[in-house]
C-alpha cells in the first residue's frame, strides 16, 4: 500500500484520457445532440405553425364556401327571374303573333270569300249571258246587252 | 476453485497476501520493492488498457455521430453523455463543454471500468496470471484498490482545482481568498479604546485562521476524494478473498461461498457504480468550487 511511482504513471494516463476526451469524444457527441435538439425545437414550430395555417386555411375555406353558396343562390335566382321573363316575353310575342296570323289568315279567308265571289258572279253573268243569248239568239244585239248584263253582274 | 496448485498447503494468511500484493517492477530491474521507484505493472497495465478500450469504444461511437435517428450504440452513448452532461449542469454553471463535463465523463467511465474489474474472480485472474508469469506471478486486477490509482486522479484533481482557482481569480485573488476567506478579513481602524487596540493587534490572527481552515480544507479534499474509492474497492476485494476462502473449506463452503460471493457480486454492482459516481461528482464539485470566488 506504498506510495510509488505507479501514481505518476496513472496521472499521466488520467491527464491522457481526459486531453482525448475534450478533444475528440465530447465535441462530436454534444454537437449531434445540440444539432438533433435543434431540430426537434424546429420541428414542433414548424408543426404548431402548420396547425395554426390549417386552422386560418380552414376559416377560409368556410368564408368562401359560403360566399359562394351566396352567389349561387343569387345565380339560381336571377336565372329564374330571366327564365319567367323570358317566358312572359314568349308568351307576349306568341300571342301577338297569333293574333297577326289569324288576322291575317282572317284577310285571306276574306280575300278568297271575295275572289270566289267575284268568280261565281262572272261565271254566273255568263252563264245568264248564255242562257240569255240561248233564249234571244235572234233578236238580241248581245253586244248592247252585254252591258246591261255586267252592271247587272256587278250589282249581283 | 480457490487455491492455486501449489505445492505446499496454502494458508489464509499467505492467500490473503498473495491476492494483496501487487506485480512490482522496481525501475532498476528489481521484482522487489524499491521504494518510491516502483511501478506497480498490474495496476497500470489494467488500467491503461480499460481506459483505452473504454475511451476508444465511446469514441467510435462520438466519431461517427449524427443529428439523425441515432443508432443503438449512438442512443447508449448519448444516454450516458445526458446523464453526465445533466450531473454537471446542476453543480458547474460555466462553460462546461469546455472541459469539465468531458473530464467528469473521463472519470466517471474510467473509474467504473477499474471498479468493474472487481467482478473478475479473484482466484482466476491469479490463475491466469500463474499460467503466464510462472507460480507466484501476482495480478490485482482492480486499479481503483491501489491507493496510487485513487490518489493519483484525486491528486490530478487537486492541481486542476489550484489551476482553476488560479485562472478564475488570477494569482493575487487565489492568495487572497487562502488569507481572507472563508472568515473575512480584518478591517484596519484607527482604534477607540484599549478594547480595540487589542482587537486590532489581534486581527492579523484571522488570516491565520483562514489560512489554517483552507490548508485543512486543501489537505482533505484530495485525502477524502481518494481514500472513499481505494477504502470501498479494497474492503470489496477483501470480502471476494474471505468468500474465496470460505469456498475452499469444504463442499458446505462451496456451496455457501458461491451463494454468497453472487450476493456479494450483486451488492457490489451497486458499489462499483456508486463509487465511481461519488469520485465523478466529487470532481465536479470540487472543480466548479474552485471557479467560485467567496
Amino acid at each position: 500500500m506504498n506510495i510509488n511511482l505507479t501514481l505518476v504513471a496513472q496521472a499521466i494516463a488520467f491527464a491522457i484520457l481526459i486531453w482525448f476526451t475534450v478533444k475528440y469524444v465530447w465535441p462530436p457527441l454534444l454537437r449531434a445532440i445540440e444539432t438533433r435538439q435543434k431540430e426537434i425545437a424546429d420541428g414542433l414550430a414548424a408543426a404548431h405553425e402548420g396547425k395554426n395555417a390549417l386552422e386560418v386555411a380552414a376559416k377560409k375555406s368556410e368564408v368562401t364556401l359560403n360566399e359562394a353558396k351566396q352567389k349561387a343562390s343569387e345565380i339560381i335566382g336571377q336565372a329564374e327571374k330571366r327564365a319567367t321573363q323570358i317566358i312572359e316575353d314568349a308568351k307576349g310575342t306568341a300571342i301577338t303573333e297569333g293574333d297577326r296570323l289569324i288576322t291575317g289568315a282572317k284577310a285571306e279567308i276574306d280575300q278568297e270569300i271575295n275572289r270566289a265571289k267575284e268568280g261565281l258572279r262572272s261565271q254566273v253573268s255568263a252563264l245568264a249571258i248564255a242562257g240569255a243569248e240561248k233564249i234571244l239568239r235572234k233578236e238580241i244585239d248581245a253586244k248592247a246587252h252585254s252591258e246591261i248584263l255586267s252592271k247587272l253582274a256587278a250589282e249581283l | 476453485m480457490a487455491t492455486n496448485q501449489e505445492n505446499h498447503e496454502l494458508t489464509p494468511t499467505e492467500y490473503i497476501q498473495h491476492h494483496l500484493s501487487f506485480n512490482a517492477q522496481g525501475v532498476n530491474g528489481n521484482t522487489t520493492n524499491e521504494g518510491f521507484w516502483t511501478i506497480h505493472v498490474d495496476t497500470l497495465a489494467t488500467s491503461v488498457v480499460l481506459g483505452l478500450l473504454v475511451m476508444l469504444a465511446i469514441w467510435l461511437v462520438a466519431r461517427k455521430a449524427h443529428a439523425g435517428v441515432p443508432t443503438k450504440s449512438q442512443a447508449f452513448v448519448e444516454l450516458v453523455f445526458s446523464f453526465i452532461d445533466n450531473q454537471v449542469k446542476n453543480i458547474f454553471h460555466g462553460n462546461r463543454h469546455a472541459f469539465i463535463a468531458p473530464a467528469a465523463l473521463t472519470v466517471f467511465l474510467w473509474v467504473l471500468a477499474m471498479n468493474a474489474m472487481d467482478f473478475l474472480p479473484v482466484d482466476w485472474v491469479a490463475g491466469v496470471a500463474s499460467l503466464l508469469g510462472g507460480e507466484h506471478a501476482k495480478w490485482r486486477p482492480v486499479p481503483t484498490s491501489d491507493i496510487n490509482t485513487t490518489f493519483a486522479l484525486a491528486l490530478s484533481v487537486w492541481i486542476l482545482m489550484i489551476f482553476f482557482s488560479i485562472k478564475v481569480k488570477g494569482f493575487g485573488g487565489w492568495i487572497h481568498e487562502l488569507f481572507c476567506s472563508p472568515f473575512g478579513a480584518p478591517s484596519f481602524k484607527v482604534p477607540k479604546s484599549i478594547g480595540g487596540l487589542i482587537a486590532l493587534l489581534a486581527s492579523p490572527l484571522l488570516f491565520l485562521a483562514n489560512f489554517a481552515f483552507n490548508i485543512i480544507e486543501y489537505i482533505s479534499k484530495p485525502l477524502s476524494h481518494s481514500l472513499r474509492l481505494f477504502g470501498n474497492m479494497y474492503a470489496g476485494e477483501i470480502i471476494f478473498m474471505l468468500l474465496g476462502m470460505f469456498a475452499a473449506s469444504g463442499i458446505a463452503g462451496t456451496v455457501f461461498g458461491a451463494i454468497l460471493g453472487a450476493g456479494w457480486s450483486i451488492f457490489h454492482i451497486l458499489i462499483v457504480a456508486l463509487q465511481a459516481f461519488i469520485f465523478m461528482m466529487m470532481t465536479v464539485v470540487y472543480l466548479s468550487m474552485a471557479h467560485e470566488s467567496h
